[in-house]
Order: structure tokens, then sequence, then C-alpha cells
């Protein structure tokens, strides 16, 4: 009897075997939205060091159709980030008290009361409301 | 098998990653209404060159940078690997190269507001 | 009532006759209870005896029936016939070269759990005379859902990082580790992580999260894995950074 284990090849189509997989490629691919606008935020940085004319001009660049769509986009993933960043927060720092772990439920659910708080202060105290 | 200074990259990564969650969409919030010609005060020159100004909001702004390029750029390479780029070594120090250079131009114009 | 003719579309591989897999395709008289191992076992017995795989228990606590079912990391005798439409695919688990029809090399998982020293190692060696380990259940807790693995090695089939980096350790194999290391009669961390917090350890993992979806035992390896890459991070530059400090 002679052995002749065949290895069975792993192509990039892995990521549609299944929707959790697109889920996770979704997750990965919010860096490339939460980069690009970290990026702006440095062309920002620049026009504001520069004066008052330099950030005018920012400013209204960035009134225009395709920025305002470029910040819908980055918006959904940034927020997609975040949701399944404090889903998965309870697996990564378990919580015992006495016997047993505190609810996964409780550890998420905090953290988005606090993602709560902190993002209706910054508003608040940028003046959006 | 000896254990992996993978810690150094992975660090920043996870600090980068909460930083974001929480931060983030608020960010975005703020320049969208820009973009749809409602900016919020902060926005306005003058006080946010103030805000700018002071030697905290430029350490957080600066930290706020480095780290959301940071786990941005690991997250990139990670997914380059997954979709089959084998060129790993390449991918990282692109992106890092980036996210390195990106904090390093923020904290250049930060000094000089 | 209660039979349903259930199309079977299961991977043949013979090393000594085939260059590649095929599928072959069986119809199966089954009873509306039946799981797919019952399929396969009719097959089997009455239509081809030549069809290998592995089974045991036939109750899901052996682990031996992993495969993939419509593309899926199941046990074979969990998976019921009534949740499945149309054809069922049967084909051996993903990522593990394909001995013969359903059953996979193994050894590389084998290996990996011989690594993590899956025993404990105690911090000061007691004898047997000096009575047991006490152990309160705050302490059993900590480690007690990582000890329910049954080596089935669905998570290594879903985890598609082991699929594109054989060398990564594994799911099971970190959650092995693990156990151990939580396990308050355990002084073999350091040692583990000789292997967990490696390249090819904990470092690996991206946290797709797959192993711990597909897992019937509820272990979480992913679970697992971040909590080693957390704990090695902090290791790490507490060893870098404040090297003062004893380990």
């Amino acid at each position: 009897m002679s052995r002749r284990p065949y290895q069975r090849e792993m192509t990039s189509e892995w990521i549609f075997r299944h929707p959790r997989y697109l889920r996770y490629m979704t997750r990965e691919f919010s860096c490339l939205f939460i980069g690009a606008w970290t990026l702006m935020l440095v062309c920002a940085l620049a026009r504001l060091s520069e004066g008052p004319e330099a950030w005018a001009a920012f400013l209204e660049g960035l009134k225009s159709p395709e920025v305002v769509v470029f910040h819908v986009v980055a918006l959904a993933f940034a927020v997609y980030h975040s949701v399944t960043w404090f889903n998965l927060t309870p697996k990564a720092l378990p919580l015992q008290m006495g016997d047993e772990f505190v609810p996964d439920g409780a550890i998420s659910g905090a953290h988005f009361a606090a993602w709560g708080v902190v993002s209706l202060v910054l508003l608040y105290l940028a003046g959006a409301f | 098998m000896a254990r992996s200074n993978k810690p150094i990259v992975w660090g920043p990564f996870a600090a980068g990653g909460t930083l974001t969650a929480f931060l983030t969409p608020a960010l975005i919030l703020l320049t969208l209404l820009a973009a749809l010609g409602h900016a919020p005060d902060l926005l306005a020159y003058d006080r946010l060159h103030a805000f700018a100004g002071h030697w905290l909001a430029k350490l957080a702004i600066a930290g706020t940078v480095f780290l959301s390029l940071w786990s941005a750029a690991h997250r990139l390479r990670i997914t380059c690997y997954d979709l089959g780029v084998r060129a790993d070594t390449l991918v990282a120090t692109l992106v890092y190269g980036v996210a390195l250079a990106g904090t390093g131009a923020a904290v250049l114009y930060l000094a000089r507001i | 009532m209660g039979e349903r003719t259930i199309d079977l579309e299961v991977l043949r591989y013979n090393p000594e006759t085939d260059s590649e897999p095929h599928f072959q395709r069986y119809s199966v008289p089954c009873r509306e209870e039946w799981v797919v191992l019952d399929a396969l076992n009719h097959v089997k017995e009455a239509i081809d005896p030549t069809l290998s795989y592995r089974w045991s228990c036939h109750m899901a606590v052996c682990g031996s029936c992993g495969m993939m079912i419509n593309g899926e990391p199941k046990l074979a005798c969990k998976a019921f016939v009534r949740d499945y439409e149309g054809i069922i695919r049967v084909e051996p688990l993903a990522h593990f070269p394909v001995e013969r029809d359903l059953v996979t090399v193994i050894d590389d998982f084998m290996d990996k759990l011989k690594r993590v020293r899956p025993y404990i190692i105690p911090r000061q060696v007691k004898a047997v005379a000096h009575g047991e380990h006490l152990q309160t259940p705050a302490e059993l807790n900590k480690f007690k859902q990582y000890s329910m693995c049954i080596n089935c090695m669905l998570c290594y089939a879903a985890c598609p990082e082991y699929g594109l980096i054989p060398k990564y350790i594994g799911p099971a194999a970190i959650a092995l580790a693990h156990r151990y290391n939580q396990d308050s009669r355990d002084g073999g961390r350091a040692q583990r992580q000789e292997e967990i917090a490696a390249t090819e350890g904990a470092w690996e993992c991206s946290f797709v999260g797959a192993c711990s979806d597909v897992c019937p035992e509820h272990v979480d390896p992913a679970g697992a894995i971040q909590q080693v890459k957390i704990r090695s991070t902090v290791d790490w530059y507490k060893e870098h950074l404040m090297p003062w400090l004893k380990p």
C-alpha cells in the first residue's frame, strides 16, 4: 500500500466560502477608509499650520459631492470597525468576578455605552449641536 | 521556536484599534458636517488654531494620528497576506512607512501651529 | 413517512489509482432523524464498501468524524440530513492533505498538540504523600472551557490563516496551551510561550473568529488566542522596557 497524500490548493476564493469570511474582509477593509480619513486629517493639519486663507480653502475643498460620499462610506466602515471591535472585546478581556465570568454582553454593552458618551461629548464640545 | 517580537507592532495596533473604535466615527462626523456646509464651531480657524496650539492638544492629536495610521497599516498588511500577496516584508515596510511618514508630517505641521 | 432519498456528492481519492480527487454521487434512502454519518454508513454497508472515512462514537464526543459538509466544517454525526436541501456535498476537512477519500493526514495537528506541552508542569513538584492539589471553583472556571476540546480539527479547517500558513500552530493547540497556562496547578507558561508566542504561534491569528464559530464544544479558541496575544504583549513590553522586573 503506497501513500500519496493529495494537497488541495488554497486560493483567495476562501473569502467567498461563507458569509463570516466576507464579514471579516469587510471589517478588515475598514482600515483603508480609517487610514484614508486620517491622512486627510494630516492634510488638514498642514493647511491649518499655513494660516487662515489656506484653512478656508481646505474647508471649501471639502464641500464637494465626492467628499461627502467618501465621508458617508468612511463613516459606515468606521462604525463597522467600532461595532466589531467592541463585540470582540469580551473574548480578549474576560472578567472573572467570584466564580463566574461577567457575561460578554455586559462588557460589550459597557463599551458601547462609553462609545456613545464619548461621541456625544466630543460632538457637543466641537459645537456640532 | 523563539518568542516573537510581534508585540512591537501589535501593541500599537491594539491600542490604535481601540482608540479609533471610540473616536473615529465622531471625528468623521465632524468633517462630514463641514463637507455638507455645516462646519461645527471648533472647525472655525480661530478656535481650531487656538485648540491645536495647546501642547496637550498637539500631543493628543499626534498620538491619535500615529495610533490610527499604525493600526490601519497593520490591518492592511494582514489583509494583503489574506488576499495572497506573499511579499510580507515589502508590504510591511510600505504600510508602516506610510504610517510613520504620516505621523512625522503631522508632528511637523503641529509644531508650526 | 420518515424516509427521504438524499443525494450525497462525496469527494473520492484513491492514492493508488487517482492522480487527483473527484466527486462521486450516491443516492441514499435516509430516515428523517439521520445524520450525514448514518448516510455514509449506509453507503459503505449497502452501496460502495470502498468509501473510507473516520468515525467512532456517533455522539459528538470523540472528534473523529470531522468533514466539510456543503463547505462547512462539521462533525458528520452532528449534521442532520433534515437541515439540508438538495445535494449534500461531503469533502475531507479543508487545509489538511487527503490520505484517501474523506480521511485526512493529521500528523501536523498531532505534532502541534505535543509541542505545547499539554500536561501540568508544576511550579514545585508535590509528592503524592503531601496530598492533592486543592482548587476552588473559581480556579477551575479559569480553564474549564478550554479543556473541553475533542481534537476534532474543525477549527483548523475553518481557519483561513492555517490554510494560508501551514506552519501556523493553530487554534486547538493554542487553546490547549492556554488551558494549562490558566490552571492554578501549573507553572509551565514560560516554556509554552516558546511555542505559542513564536511567530507561528498566536501571532499568525488575525481574529477571523471562524474557529470559535465552528467549534462543537464551544471552547472559543479565538478568545484563548487573543488572551495569549495580550499576555505576550504585556510580557514583551515589561521585559524590554522594564528589565529590572522579575519575569
